[in-house]
């Protein structure tokens, strides 16, 4: 294991993480920003792989141009980049575990910026673990960094404005569309009008990849869901229906569709596991997407030292992330001495400006992907959950009648959230199912977090690279 | 079935790749988890409790779905870069 220090450490390349770094190493802190892709940009800014070779048009792409812009600022700091780094687990004083490609490292740090961004939220739904049936930030990852189209006949489903951009990416990328189901009606958008128009730039993309869908012809059904999905011969047979005004099923009026890949997201959940190790307090905030770090307006934690920035600490989208990334940059700055109060208040004041007027958008877009507590009406008692461990909702029906108060003992009696994932897909579902029981998500409480935070092979944190390595057959299970 | 498209880039290197024992012709930049996606290969490993099929979900190395062997290793194939000659064994993960 080989040690390394620096003055701060930034956790993820997104645009949170890529704000504070630049803007903490424009201060002359020697800033190291980790993360897991090879490319800096986080999963908003994916890029095309250095590989391929890029056509004129995709100067036309904001979101290329906008992370290629903020790659190139990133380049041209005295940030130190660390791709393809795991981080598998950190320490107070800081301490941060990593595993690079050339073995494991140990990074040391006065201060520390977690800007891990979130995981997205799928409630479930009789056949959502079929093959086939990808999330609609999997699908955004598919079209944007592999020019890949998750089917020929696509059904995008869910709520939020990724299932429009999901729908248009597969449109433009020569895909098909069959369906678009969007569980708010037109009362959920007119009430986020107002705050969406205060980014008319972005609140016309939008409204072009509407229009582009219908153009297609593409069946737009607001206020409808997936009841199930099959595989059926060659593909897959998706059921759908209406949803009341709180997203619960209303029976009747069903409709079949086939498909042969299915898109389907219900909004993005803070990813708190590092905070939560490193105890910081966390409060439940629904709008925001979940359970979220306590921190004050200068992005400080009640941790000395730990900082935290963009969408983890509440769902506002990339360019609040950005800018509040840069305020956490400039407040560890000033607080490890490297800036005083003025140069602080001169810097930040612009930040902030633009800040308020950039987090409305975000949060309107929040709340339509905020989960509505009817939406889990679709999970029937055979549905699985929790998908490492094969649990299903049966099951954690049952422990919560047979007494369990809150998630850790619903963990601990069904194996919910004990697998390889770490239950970072079905937490925020199995708490609110936990909710329902106990009188709410504060009393469900979360999952307390532990590293390793990612699977990782013993081997690679004990052995020299490029050593001979007693690597055990795997077991076959066809 | 994942389908290549071309919207802002074209594919350039090809290679080849070893899906079990059989050829399966990639481009250098896809992942494992596309190459196999887009020759069909959804189901890709049965959960360990139940045996049901499974495939990618999260393609950003959070949910482990994907986890099969690649040269030896459980892998997650989402992350993981496409290189000539490289072995892969489906239905093998735990």
């Amino acid at each position: 294991m080989t040690d390394f220090r620096a003055d701060t450490l930034v956790l993820g390349a997104g645009p949170a993480g890529i704000g504070a770094a630049t803007m903490a190493a424009s201060c002359g802190i020697d800033a190291v920003l980790l993360d897991e892709a090879a490319i800096a940009g986080g999963q908003i800014y994916r890029t095309i792989p250095e590989e391929f070779r890029r056509i004129k048009d995709s100067e036309a792409n904001p979101d290329l141009r906008s992370g290629d812009a903020l790659r190139a600022e990133l380049a041209r700091s005295r940030v130190r980049v660390l791709p393809q780094r795991r981080i598998w687990s950190v320490a107070h004083g800081f301490r941060v575990y990593a595993l690079g490609p050339s073995g494991p490292e140990t990074w040391h740090a006065p201060t520390l910026v977690v800007a891990l961004g979130t995981t997205e939220r799928i409630v479930p739904f009789p056949g959502w673990t079929t093959p086939g049936v990808i999330g609609l930030a999997a699908a955004t990852v598919l079209l944007k960094a592999q020019q890949t189209l998750p089917g020929e006949r696509v059904l995008v489903s869910g709520c939020g404005p990724l299932v429009y951009a999901v729908a248009y990416g597969v449109l433009k990328a020569g895909g098909n569309v069959v369906a678009v189901l969007d569980l708010s009606g037109l009362t959920g958008w007119l009430s986020a009008a107002p705050r969406l128009a205060s980014r008319p730039t972005l609140a016309w993309r939008g409204l072009s990849w509407i229009r582009a869908i219908r153009a297609a012809g593409v069946p737009v059904l607001l206020q409808h869901a997936i009841r199930s999905v099959e595989p059926h011969e060659d593909g897959l047979a998706v059921v759908i229906g209406p949803v009341d005004g709180d997203r619960r099923p209303l029976s009747g009026s069903e409709r079949r569709f086939h498909a042969d890949g299915v898109a389907v997201g219900h909004g993005l959940v803070p990813a708190t596991d590092v905070t939560r190790v490193l105890g910081v307090e966390h409060s439940f905030e629904p709008a925001a997407g979940g359970w979220v770090p306590r921190h004050d307006l200068k992005q400080r934690t009640e941790v000395p030292g730990l900082y935290v920035a963009g969408d983890g600490t509440g769902i506002e989208g990339a360019d609040p992330a950005l800018l509040k990334g840069q305020i956490a940059g400039l407040t560890l700055a000033h607080d490890l001495g490297h800036i005083d109060g003025n140069a602080y208040r001169g810097r930040a004041a612009p930040i902030v400006r633009r800040l308020r007027h950039a987090a409305r958008f975000g949060q309107a877009n929040a709340r339509l992907m905020a989960l509505q507590l009817g939406q889990l009406e679709t999970i029937t008692p055979e549905t699985v959950v929790c998908r490492c461990e094969d649990v299903s909702r049966a099951e954690i029906d049952a422990a919560l009648a047979a007494g369990a108060r809150e998630v850790n003992e619903v963990k601990a009696w069904t194996r919910c959230g004990m697998g390889p994932c770490q239950g970072r897909v079905c937490g925020d579902v199995i708490a609110s199912l936990v909710g329902l029981h106990v009188g709410g998500r504060e009393r469900a409480g979360a999952w307390t977090s532990r590293p390793p935070f990612r699977p990782l092979h013993l081997n690679d944190l004990f052995t020299v690279p490029g050593a001979r390595v007693l690597d055990p057959a795997p077991a076959a299970r066809p | 079935m994942w389908r290549r498209g071309a919207e802002a880039a074209e594919r350039v290197n090809s290679v080849t790749i070893e899906v079990d024992g059989g050829p399966l012709i990639a481009f250098a930049g896809e992942t494992v988890a596309t190459a196999l996606g887009v020759a069909g290969h959804l189901h890709l490993r049965n959960s360990p409790r139940l045996g049901h099929p499974r495939g990618v979900l999260c393609l950003m190395g959070s949910c482990q779905e994907c986890v099969i062997t690649i040269d030896g290793r459980q892998t997650l194939a989402c992350l993981e870069p496409v290189r000539d000659g490289m072995q892969i064994v489906l239905f093998s993960s735990l």
